[in-house]
């Protein structure tokens, strides 16, 4: 505890770096997922092409992934853009998966009748089957997220700052108070962002909030709208 | 069955049947009628060798109601749809006002169409009010203006303006087509595409939503392409029944009620079913059949009858007709039991329909039709014997007449 207070402010920006490693991956993976899980969902080719690139890069080691990028991408070992660049691939790969269900989630009968109304391509896919794919959707980013979140960690490896740098440096000094701070950490992130994203999924979902609404709707109607039935 | 609905002061949507099912059948085919849409020897093949409509020609006339009819996969709604090039055609041309559908951009044509389905139709993700205003949306109205509007909108269809503000799931079926047809009108496009759009609500609310359509075209005059697979629906609503066979073939096109009388062959007689001999009677009206008065009952007359129980009953009969203060019916008290109010069975309208008339007339215990004005107050009965005679008059002009 005393070392918690001691390095607070130490603690507290290392969890900032994590959050931003993981949190700027996880928006631009969202930019480049949704635009590709369209393409594939218009070509059946392209969809399988999609996917099974998608898993095999999921199972490239992380380690390895971090290694290698600087080589790819000209930068230094130690950049955090290096990190950031894996995570996107990450990401994408689990993303594109999940952004497919979410797209196919969104009932044809709506999709139809928006297209019935006069909604060009573009704006019904803005304005219609994005907002309604946005409970599944919001299911798969919550699973990239703590992903995202764990992945951060492996690149205090190379001494890229975050709070795996807590285990990183706790194990060197074999200094186990620091390391599961470390731990306590991360987890408290994961669940941080997860209360967001689910507090985020609730405001872009107004139409869904009003359970108890919907009973109370439906008893108003009986009183108010259905049909008085006159006979003798 | 009568069904009223006073909040969006109906004349009386039971009263006004027999005008538009028996009065419109004859006209629309006549020859004040111009063409609105065309198909010109259409064909879709979905697939090489099925085509789902083959070879279809026909016209559609301007400001009525046609009704598409016919059974499961006999391509209605790809008929339909190739109005608005939701499907396109594989040969042949469709021209609505003039104008060859497959030169307008797709997109604009069908904003100059209101198109209702079946269910699922609203956005669930917007407001009644934003579903109502898509399509001015969509041709750049302003917000505020496009609401306003839409408020108007379901003021017309029957729906408060509270409604507005809910989701479409917070609405009942029948509510939620009520927004469908306002969203349609919306734009105040000159025809309307509809889908099935009754087909799952319950019967009683159906009716209502026939009837209020009916009221709506009274006053717009919209060219209706009206798809359904329900024979009744089609006689109801339709000004001229176009029956579809399986194979996208169009076996009969004509009115509702030389349809019902007059099928072409046996695949359509097959179709309007063994009930068309009765549905048929919605085209004859009752205006013939005697109505004779019957005996009532205020509840404070029924107090005093029980009182003094032993009263012989007056008419041969003896069945009494128990009404509310305004002369309403409320239910019938039979000569054997004096105290127990029985239901009773369909009420007949004046000035409606022999079909109306039988009905009332099997459906009520007392075997008496009880007959009501506009306002819905008793003026009298109507006797079996008699409508069956007015029937077999009918019948006999109609042989005659031909
Ligand atoms: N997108 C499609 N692809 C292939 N075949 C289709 C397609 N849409 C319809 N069909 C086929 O075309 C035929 C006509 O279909 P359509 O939907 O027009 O029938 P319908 O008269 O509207 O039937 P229902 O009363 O069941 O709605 C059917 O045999 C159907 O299987
Ligand atoms: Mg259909």
């Amino acid at each position: 505890m005393a070392w918690l207070v001691a390095n607070f402010s130490e603690v507290l920006s290392l969890a900032g770096l994590h959050l931003y490693q993981s949190v700027v991956p996880l928006l631009i993976s969202v930019l480049i997922a949704v635009p590709l899980a369209q393409l594939a969902r218009m070509n059946k080719t392209l969809r399988g092409l999609l996917l099974s690139a998608g898993s095999i890069l999921y199972t490239v080691p992380s380690l390895a992934l971090f290694v290698i990028l600087p080589v790819i991408l000209g930068t230094r070992i130690l950049d955090m853009a290096n990190v950031m660049v894996a995570l996107v691939i990450y990401a994408v790969a689990l993303l594109l998966r999940s952004t497919l269900d979410a797209l196919e989630s969104v009932d044809d009968g709506i999709r139809q009748a928006a297209v019935a109304m006069g909604y060009k391509p573009f704006m019904r896919f803005l304005t219609v089957d994005l907002p309604l794919s946005v409970p599944v959707l919001f299911a798969g980013l919550r699973v990239v997220s703590v992903s995202n979140i764990s992945l951060v960690s492996v690149g205090a490896l190379l001494g890229i700052g975050s709070l795996g740098s807590l285990f990183t440096d706790g194990l060197k000094r074999d200094f186990v108070t620091e390391i599961v701070i470390g731990i306590i950490g991360t987890l408290l992130l994961a669940l941080l962002m997860d209360a967001f994203l689910v507090l985020a999924q609730r405001l872009l979902t107004p139409w869904l909030r009003n359970d108890g609404g919907l009973t109370k709707a439906t008893a108003e109607s009986n009183s108010d709208d259905e049909p008085a039935v006159v006979s003798a | 069955m009568a069904v009223s609905d006073a909040r969006i002061s109906l004349p009386d949507s039971g009263t006004s049947t027999p005008q538009v099912d028996a009065a419109s059948a004859a006209p629309a085919a006549g020859s004040g009628t111009r063409p609105m849409i065309e198909f010109n020897s259409i064909t879709k093949r979905y697939l090489e060798n099925q085509p789902a409509v083959e070879n279809l020609s026909m016209t559609i006339d301007k400001g009525a109601i046609t009704v598409f009819v016919g059974p499961s996969g006999c391509g209605k709604t790809t008929s339909l749809r190739m109005i608005n090039r939701m499907v396109e055609p594989t040969s042949g041309t469709i021209t609505v006002d003039g104008k060859d559908v497959s030169t307008i951009p797709a997109a604009s044509l069908r904003r100059s169409m209101g198109y209702v389905m079946q269910s699922a139709g609203l956005l669930p993700h917007r407001t009644v009010t934003d579903n109502v205003a898509t399509v001015l949306r969509l041709n750049k109205v302003p917000r505020a203006q496009a609401r306003h509007r839409a408020e108007e909108l379901l003021d017309v269809v029957g729906l408060s303006a509270r409604m507005g503000k809910r989701y479409p799931s917070q609405l009942s079926g029948g509510q939620q087509q009520r927004v469908g047809v306002a969203r349609a009108l919306a734009a105040d496009p000159p025809v309307l595409l509809m889908d099935e759009p009754f087909s799952a609500v319950d019967p009683v609310v159906r009716a209502e939503l026939q009837q209020e359509l009916l009221r709506l075209q009274r006053d717009l005059a919209k060219t209706i392409v009206f798809v359904t697979h329900d024979i009744d629906e089609a006689t109801v609503l339709g000004d001229k029944v176009a029956v579809f066979a399986t194979g996208g073939r169009l076996a009969q096109y004509a009115a509702a009620e030389e349809i019902l009388r007059a099928p072409v062959d046996d695949f359509v007689a097959n179709f309007v079913g063994r009930d068309r001999g009765f549905r048929h009677l919605a085209f004859s009206t009752a205006d013939s059949v005697p109505i004779h008065p019957v005996r009532t009952a205020t509840e404070s007359e029924r107090g005093q009858r029980s009182a003094q129980q032993s009263r012989p009953p007056s008419d041969a009969a003896g069945w009494v007709l128990a009404v509310d203060d305004a002369h309403r019916p409320l239910g019938w008290i039979s000569p054997a039991d004096g105290s127990a109010l029985l239901p009773g069975g369909s009420l007949f309208h004046e000035g409606q329909t022999l079909r109306r008339a039988l009905d009332a007339v099997l459906s009520s215990p007392a075997g008496l039709g009880v007959a009501v004005d506009d306002a819905g107050s008793v003026t009298g009965v109507v006797k079996a014997p008699e409508v069956l005679a007015a029937i077999e008059n009918a019948r006999r002009q109609r042989e005659g007449g031909l």
